[in-house]
């Protein structure tokens, strides 16, 4: 009685033949949900990262100026756009209200996309494919993407960051 | 056996209708508490209107600085008072008067009410001034005044004092009554007030350097710290919200038709299951971030956040048992559902159980563990699929377990007559089904990528553009319709609640009961061999299907994406 102290024995008495059926089932999917993120970490190909390094803003600043400097091949809008070589190291970089650079990649293609922010926290989330990932300040996450479809997509800012919040639009385009 | 208090008599009064000794010092400190619930309540609701028509970019009313303003105020409000408030209002109430015993320290209790509305004070205020545009997770170096953190800070000492008097309420019932099991209903609230110990804790701790780098004593916080001992206090507090809003599923189930849980151990082992593993579960807001490692998020959101679901799906069995057998034994066993068509449909507490337990369960638990899992996860970070996930989980289920029970808290601890009680039996199903409304179709947009926290999905003065998929439309459309419905549902509970308690008439004794108390069915015919409740084993069953296929879509979209590790 959920008001009243429990009845004479309640401790030793049998557990009813259906409860325990689905706490067994219960169970059971509790543990088979355990396994099947290990599994996917082995076996499937969308992980979020695990690279992380410790920076600082004036480093990280530094070292996507000279990314954009080395590949910069146009501008739009005031941002510079660059087309980095497959395979390479690729910086992006946060900053209230804005993602810099535009990114120019190749289908089929691996790059090391290191990600980090020059002042509070963002939300990296790439549409339409609805990928999400969070953006720190002093910290560079390295998140290595294979765009596995061509076109144009844009990188929304997720997470909260200030007024101009909703400005902050970003853009990648995928080749052939 | 009773220890000797000297006067004590003259702090209780006896209820005509639970025959219970109330103490009157408690009862006045736990109204405090309920009013400061319903009062916070009552901002939250106001604000999410206004929210609801600035995100459907249809009505767009807020400018972009009060947007940001309001949805401080609202996720704070609404998460955090109204809930923590409640919570207060219900152990103190619940540690005294359903276990016949004293108020432990009335000046704690007050000394804790007046820190906590002091601190709700300074929040509330420093939100509207304009000074805390930080919303409700404040991740900082995003800054906010340091008033706000102080009374963030406030609140949470002030909580953890109450609930403080609320084991020191257990230790004397426990002395004046050796050997004795507490009853379930006030078990299930001891495990949120654990689990609430841990989780304020851990916010004080994160809110105290916050302060004084707001001050400039601090030079320093680092996000990534600051993140992690923050989700310490935010998703555990909505745990202790799940375990007090179980507690008040059976409270509720015993009230409408008299159900008991089919099994006190196993109920009492799945909130020990709570506080053992809930705590850690908050990884899942850290899945997609660059400072934890993948070892530290399989581990928490897998064992642990992986034994709290078994344990409400442990509850999600024993609450709907406890009914189905109760109606059973009163003579409704045709078929696997008639206890269920022939329940109380029109009490207020009966249909807001229901609603509320169905909603937890498929809206907000089945969303949880999509969210939970550190693949899936990706998916949905940051989206509006998050909100819609907490309307299901603590709007659909806490707030919608607390508004139903408040009308049994109306006369029994109030004293007053329900006003307008004809309407309240509309209150569960406008506000139940309108945030089901709103919960989904929030998913849904989430799944299309519509971020949370944000004014203007147009993109606007940005220097590039993206239009979401034109489907969004219609479900924007959606959750402007629930989001007025829930909204329309709650403010009649609110002023059902106001008008009652401040100018309703007074509660003489049983006669003037409008709520029903359910007598308890005659006792069973011997021992029970076989499935005691086929029908609730056959509605599980419905969900871990719908569980099922759930996850399964969502690893099946997530593999067709961009690869990434």
């Amino acid at each position: 009685m959920a008001i009243l102290p429990p009845s004479e024995g309640w401790f030793h008495q049998k557990v009813a033949k259906d409860e325990k059926i689905w706490m067994v089932l219960a169970f059971l999917m509790s543990l088979f949900l355990f396994f099947w993120m290990i599994i996917w970490h082995v076996y499937a190909k969308q992980n979020p990262s695990f690279v992380t390094y410790k920076t600082t803003p004036e480093e990280f600043y530094a070292l996507t100026e000279a990314f954009v400097n080395k590949y910069k091949v146009g501008e739009e809008n005031g941002i510079p756009v660059v087309k980095p070589p497959p395979g390479s190291d690729v910086f992006l970089l946060a900053q209230q209200f804005r993602w810099y650079p535009a990114l120019v990649l190749k289908k089929g293609e691996e790059y090391r996309l290191h990600i980090s922010s020059l002042d509070v926290l963002h939300g990296f989330s790439l549409q339409p494919v609805n990928m999400n990932f969070m953006v720190y300040p002093k910290y560079d996450y390295v998140l290595t993407f294979k765009p596995t479809s061509a076109g144009e997509y844009a990188i929304v800012c997720n997470e909260f960051c200030g007024i101009g919040h909703h400005m902050m639009i970003g853009k990648i385009v995928v080749e052939e | 056996m009773a220890v000797a208090v000297e006067g004590g008599e003259k702090w209780f009064r006896t209820c005509d209708v639970t025959g219970f000794k109330v103490d009157v010092r408690a009862e006045k400190i736990a109204k405090v508490n309920a009013v400061m619930a319903v009062v916070s309540f009552l901002i939250a609701v106001i604000a999410a209107l206004l929210l609801v028509f600035t995100r459907w970019q249809l009505f767009h009313i807020l400018p972009v600085d009060w947007y940001y303003r309001v949805l401080t105020l609202h996720g704070l409000d609404a998460l955090v008072f109204w809930i923590i408030f409640f919570e207060l209002a219900a152990l103190t109430f619940a540690s005294t008067a359903f276990l016949n015993t004293r108020m432990s320290s009335p000046a704690a209790g007050w000394l804790g009410t007046l820190l906590a509305i002091v601190g709700w004070l300074l929040v509330n205020y420093t939100i509207l001034a304009g000074q805390a545009d930080v919303l409700m997770t404040s991740y900082a170096p995003l800054k906010a005044h340091p008033l706000f953190y102080l009374g963030m800070i406030l609140f949470a000492v002030g909580a953890l004092v109450i609930v403080t008097t609320f084991f020191a309420n257990l230790m004397i019932w426990r002395r004046e009554n050796p050997g004795q099991s507490l009853p379930l209903f006030v078990y299930g609230l001891m495990a949120a007030a654990i689990i609430a110990v841990i989780t304020i804790v851990s916010g004080a701790i994160i809110y105290i350097p916050t302060f004084l780098w707001s001050l400039g004593i601090i030079k320093d916080i680092d996000p990534a710290v600051y993140k992690l001992v923050w989700w310490g206090l935010g998703h555990p507090s909505q745990q202790i919200n799940v375990a007090a809003h179980v507690s008040v599923w059976y409270l509720l189930a015993f009230l409408t038709v008299g159900g008991t849980s089919i099994n006190e151990k196993v109920s009492r082992f799945a909130f020990v299951l709570y506080i053992v593993a809930i705590n850690v579960a908050s990884a899942h807001h850290l899945l997609v971030d660059p400072a934890v490692s993948p070892v530290w998020k399989v581990w928490n959101t897998s064992y642990v956040m992986y034994l709290a679901v078994f344990a409400s799906m442990i509850h999600a069995f024993a609450v709907p048992s406890a009914i189905e057998v109760a109606q059973r034994r009163k003579g409704f066993t045709k078929g696997l559902f008639e206890w269920l068509k022939a329940a109380p449909w029109g009490n207020p507490g009966f249909s807001g159980l229901m609603l509320s337990l169905i909603i937890f369960g498929f809206i907000g638990g089945i969303t949880g563990v999509v969210n939970g899992m550190e693949q899936t996860n990706i998916i949905v970070h940051n989206t509006i699929s998050v909100t819609g996930h907490f309307k299901g989980a603590v709007v659909g289920g806490t707030a919608l377990a607390f508004m139903s029970v408040t009308y049994y808290l109306i006369p029994l601890l109030f004293r007053k007559k329900i006003a307008f009680y004809g309407v309240a039996k509309y209150v569960p199903w406008l506000f139940g089904i309108g945030i089901a409304i709103l919960g989904v179709s929030m998913y849904i947009l989430g799944a299309f990528g519509v971020p949370r926290r944000h004014w203007d999905i147009t993109f606007s003065g940005g220097p590039f553009t993206y239009t979401f998929n034109p489907v969004t439309d219609f479900f924007w459309a959606l959750f402007g319709l629930g989001g007025a419905l829930a909204v329309i549902g709650a403010l009649i509970w609110i002023l059902q609640v106001v008008v009652s308690v401040f100018f309703g008439q007074p509660f003489n004794g049983p006669k003037d009961l409008q709520i029903p108390i359910a007598e308890p069915p005659p006792p069973a015919k011997g021992e029970h061999e076989g499935f005691a409740a086929p029908g609730t084993f056959v509605l599980v069953l419905l969900f871990m299907v719908t569980f099922i296929i759930f996850v399964a879509l969502n690893y099946g979209w997530l593999s067709a994406m961009w690869e990434v590790k």
